[in-house]
């Protein structure tokens, strides 16, 4: 608040309703009932539902299939982060120190971005398509006989790629916007400091990038936990079958597809507690940066 | 010392030029790594289908660019024959625009409040307005769409584009850009006799022309390339945006003896390029907003 | 025209800090007071309170005849110029300087002859049209003032309106409001940390320290007859002298021996003598170490101890001076003297 702020009573209020009222229809209400719908068992044809305590949760710690679904989750997460970071990390130094064109490169890394994430995994699957595709004949050229929607290995690893193409140019953004917001006398101190452009970069352009990284940390796990949704659901043909799945997609196909709505729910309710942490986890962050600044 | 100095700049030149060509060189890959999927969907665009069908995409340019134009725009497909591409694109525009001014009003009036009056209830609507920071539309999808239900909103623009704004993005950007003007601006307005309302038009709204902007340009973006919700909301396929009929395209390819890769590329790129186009005209408005954020 | 009276004006915050501890003056029409004080103690919450924007927690504050407690800031017939000149960005010369007439409802011709006239007054006429970022620090300073000016108040706030240029300007522009002021006659409370900006533009001063009042008066009262020692170290560059020492028979002494000055009283007490009421010459009585010569062109300054205390002396251009022991003679009717204990003047 400002110092002299007005102190109209009415206005305020006026001018908050229209946010909290979207907010308490399309967040509170759907969360709470998430929430509360984990506790039930629904019939699936819709003839009223029971109170089932913890069974849905317990269900779901001794599913053998929810586990995969969540280990391949994480590796899924651990591989886009990386891999879409990492490149951002590398293309955004490179385009950084050149002088001129660093503008015009950020325009063409830039395009994807704007690129839905379903556009996304319809383009990876011309890209694999089994008889033409380039990256089929480019895989079978090392011998790699790569069938997407076949082998669950293969079409894990189209989901992963198609993913990181998709993330890279957030991440090279906030990563150049980063390295151009480290002040000039503080490159020139490091220049006359130390000779070496490797040992200048891990020793100082690194530390001080590091705020953005925490940051796009999160957003990254973020995205790979649930933006990902339409690059999975394109990429499978709407058919989980065999195909490696996401948690995200899981507490579709369960609700939406099969209407189990009591375990879906408490699928829902695992994710908000991760979110949650992974929110925790931020908020520390970000109090770590400010010291930066 | 007059001995060295005249060896020293070829050999620094030297040395400056060759990493200089690594760095355009990792530069070039990663833009083609990016670029070529996109250039390759547009070279199908151009080529009759059969030659897609046999050979995938190529260099050649075909003369079919027009051809699948018109396809991909006026003809349907689905069963009901509405959802043309015009149709979907149309609904896109609808739900790309009416998502963004939506954040971006509820999200000024929402932070005006916030940052410039005294309110008893200030923390407790802070609280409740940014906890939905925390939890994407994803993990409460299914309640969302029961309630949707309930309020009879199914198949309504309404009910495509209200309950994704139902987080507080715009109202955080908005919040912080509030505070980051002087104080004494607004002190000085209510010394020159501007209440509250007159304070928000003649001032408020001006200065954040560019913030609004930026905003204007990312929300545009998210809700362009919304595809969950609109997936579970819309059934009617006069209702279909064109990411939401990606799928439909997808299914439409495998089902087909020769499929129309021309017509459905062609829309995959009309699904691509507003946003793009957005993004890549106003570039340093939108870097400044997105990058923004994270302060 | 007004005369601006504060009274027991309190000001304590929710989280009860007391910016202001009660205090009460009065300003007369016409009038040109300064508050000065280093950060902090309370100057400007003083002002934001006589301009509206902040509540006053205690006390009566009148403009003229009327209690303006309560009244709005726009209400009160007061302009105020802010340390950032605080000019809307998005708007040309022509609207910043009008717009408080425009929220006034005054007709567009009567605006654009006042903003033309408070333009002509301020050499602004051919700039009427850019926008504030197109202009220069002392620009922007002159279009504040406009505002100011434009709206015919019976007070003008400044609130440190010059600390953001830079030195030459901060001069040049110090001159041209109270140029402006006395032409205009208007009442005036101008706030500022830089003493010389105090001194110079006064018509009094007002010196606060952590939200009290330390001394009022006119720029020579407190740089003469500084009424605490925080008045005496605060006002002037280099600060007045301060030295510890004791009062004997009826005569202020230094050192145990050299005799300076005559006083009533017994035992220790502090000593204000300002660095130009000290002369050096061989045959004067006091014994003095010079440290550092410091060279300012028009004059010097000589740094050094005196019984041992840090001590500055400042002499013409035409006297000459090098480090080492030298001898120096105190004018006895400059000295201020002040209780050690409580700082304030005997």
């Amino acid at each position: 608040m400002k110092r002299a702020g007005f102190t109209t009573r009415w206005l305020p209020i006026l001018l908050l309703l229209p946010q909290l009222a979207v907010i308490i229809v399309f967040f509170y209400w759907p969360a709470a009932q998430a929430v509360q719908s984990s506790f039930y068992l629904e019939d699936p044809f819709g003839f009223g539902s029971t109170f089932v305590g913890l069974d849905n949760y317990t269900y779901l710690a001794q599913s053998a299939e929810y586990a995969k679904i969540a280990r391949f989750t994480l590796v899924f997460t651990i591989l886009v982060t990386f891999f879409s970071l990492g490149l951002a990390l590398l293309l955004a130094v490179k385009a950084d120190k050149v002088i001129r064109g660093a503008k015009s490169y950020r325009t063409l890394l830039m395009w994807v971005y704007a690129v839905a994430p379903p556009v996304a995994g319809f383009i990876g699957l011309l890209m694999f398509n089994q008889s033409w595709g380039p990256l089929t004949e480019l895989a079978k050229s090392f011998g790699w006989d790569f069938a997407l929607g076949v082998n669950s290995t293969d079409t894990a690893a189209a989901m992963v790629l198609v993913s990181v193409w998709k993330q890279v140019p957030v991440n090279f953004i906030f990563f150049l916007s980063g390295l151009q917001s480290i002040p000039k006398s503080v490159r020139e101190a490091a220049l006359i400091d130390c000779s070496s452009a490797m040992r200048r970069f891990w020793d100082v352009t690194f530390p001080l990038l590091a705020p953005t990284g925490f940051f796009l940390l999160i957003i990254n796990i973020t995205y790979a936990l649930f933006d990902t949704f339409g690059i999975v659901d394109v990429l499978v043909k709407g058919e989980p079958g065999n195909n490696p799945l996401t948690l995200v997609y899981k507490v579709y196909v369960d609700g939406f597809r099969g209407n189990d709505m009591g375990g879906s729910s408490a699928q829902s309710v695992v994710l908000m507690v991760l979110v949650l942490a992974l929110t925790v986890v931020q908020f520390r962050l970000v109090e770590r940066r400010i010291h930066y600044t | 010392m007059t001995d060295i100095t005249p060896n020293q700049p070829p050999l620094a030149k030297r040395s400056l030029k060759w990493s200089t060509v690594m760095d355009h060189t990792v530069l070039i890959l990663g833009s083609l790594f990016l670029l070529v999927p996109l250039l390759m969907v547009l070279q199908t665009t151009s080529t009759p289908d059969l030659e897609t069908i046999k050979n995938g995409p190529g260099l050649a340019i075909g003369d079919q660019l027009d051809d699948n134009f018109m396809a991909a725009m006026f003809k349907a497909s689905g069963f009901s024959g509405e959802n043309t591409g015009m149709r979907m694109l149309m609904n896109s525009m609808i739900l790309g625009i009416g998502f963004a001014i939506g954040k971006i009003v509820l999200g000024m009036m929402a932070a005006y409040a916030l940052v410039y009056f005294r309110l008893r209830f200030a923390t407790f609507a802070f609280w409740l307005i940014f906890t939905t920071l925390l939890l994407p539309l994803e993990v409460r999808i299914l309640p969302s769409y029961e309630i949707a239900q309930k309020l009879g909103l199914l198949n309504t623009y309404t009910g495509l584009i209200v309950p994704l704004i139902a987080s507080a993005t715009a109202t955080f950007f908005f919040r912080q850009y509030f505070r980051s003007i002087p104080e004494e601006l607004v002190e000085a307005a209510r010394i020159d006799g501007a209440g509250p309302v007159k304070f928000f038009i003649d001032i408020l709204v001006p200065l954040s022309q560019t913030m609004i902007a930026a905003m204007f340009i990312i929300m545009f973006v998210y809700g362009w390339n919304q595809y969950l919700w609109p997936t579970m909301v819309t059934t009617d396929e006069d209702m279909y945006t064109l990411v939401r009929g990606i799928k439909q395209l997808t299914q439409d390819l495998e089902g087909t003896s020769i499929p129309e890769y021309g017509r459905a590329n062609m829309l995959a790129l009309i699904a691509i390029l507003p946003p793009v186009l957005i993004v890549i005209f106003f570039q340093s408005w939108f870097v400044k907003g997105l990058t923004e954020s994270d302060k | 025209m007004a005369q601006v009276t504060l009274n027991n004006i309190r000001k304590v915050y929710p989280n009860g800090n007391e910016a202001v501890e009660p205090l009460s003056f009065s300003i007369a029409d016409g009038e040109f007071v300064v508050l000065v004080g280093p950060s902090g103690c309370g100057k400007s919450t003083l002002l934001r309170m006589v301009a509206g924007l902040e509540d006053i927690s205690e006390g009566t504050l009148s403009i003229g005849d009327r209690n303006v407690n309560h009244v709005d800031p726009a209400e009160r017939d007061i302009a105020m110029v802010f340390q950032n000149y605080a000019l809307y960005p998005h708007m040309t010369v022509r609207k910043n300087i009008g717009y408080g007439l425009k929220n006034r409802k005054i007709p567009a011709s009567e605006i654009e002859e006042k903003v033309q006239e408070a333009a002509k007054m301020l050499d602004l006429s051919q700039y009427l049209e850019r926008k504030p970022s197109q202009l220069s620090g002392g620009q922007r300073q002159r279009v504040a003032m406009g505002r100011a000016v434009v709206r015919d108040p019976a007070l003008f706030l400044f609130d440190e309106p010059l600390s953001n240029l830079d030195a030459k300007l901060r001069h040049q522009m110090r001159i041209e409001i109270k140029a402006l002021q006395r032409r205009l006659g208007v009442t005036s409370i101008y706030v500022t940390h830089d003493q010389v900006e105090a001194m110079t533009m006064a018509d009094r001063i007002i010196v606060l320290n952590s939200g009290r009042i330390e001394q009022i008066g006119t720029p020579a009262e407190i740089y003469h007859r500084p009424a605490s020692t925080f008045v005496a170290s605060f006002m002037g560059a280099p600060p007045m002298n301060l030295i510890e020492a004791q009062i004997k028979d009826g005569r202020v002494v230094i050192g145990g021996e050299t005799p300076v000055a005559s006083a009533s009283g017994q035992g220790p007490v502090t000593m204000g003598i300002r660095p130009e009421d000290v002369e050096i010459g061989p045959t004067c009585d006091i014994p003095f170490t010079i440290d550092i010569v410091e060279e300012l062109g028009a004059h010097r300054l000589l740094h050094g101890k005196l019984d041992g205390q840090d001590f500055t002396i400042h002499i013409s251009k035409d006297t000459e001076a090098v480090a080492g022991p030298i001898r120096i003679s105190i004018n006895p009717e400059a000295v201020v003297l002040f209780d050690t204990k409580t700082g304030i003047a005997l």
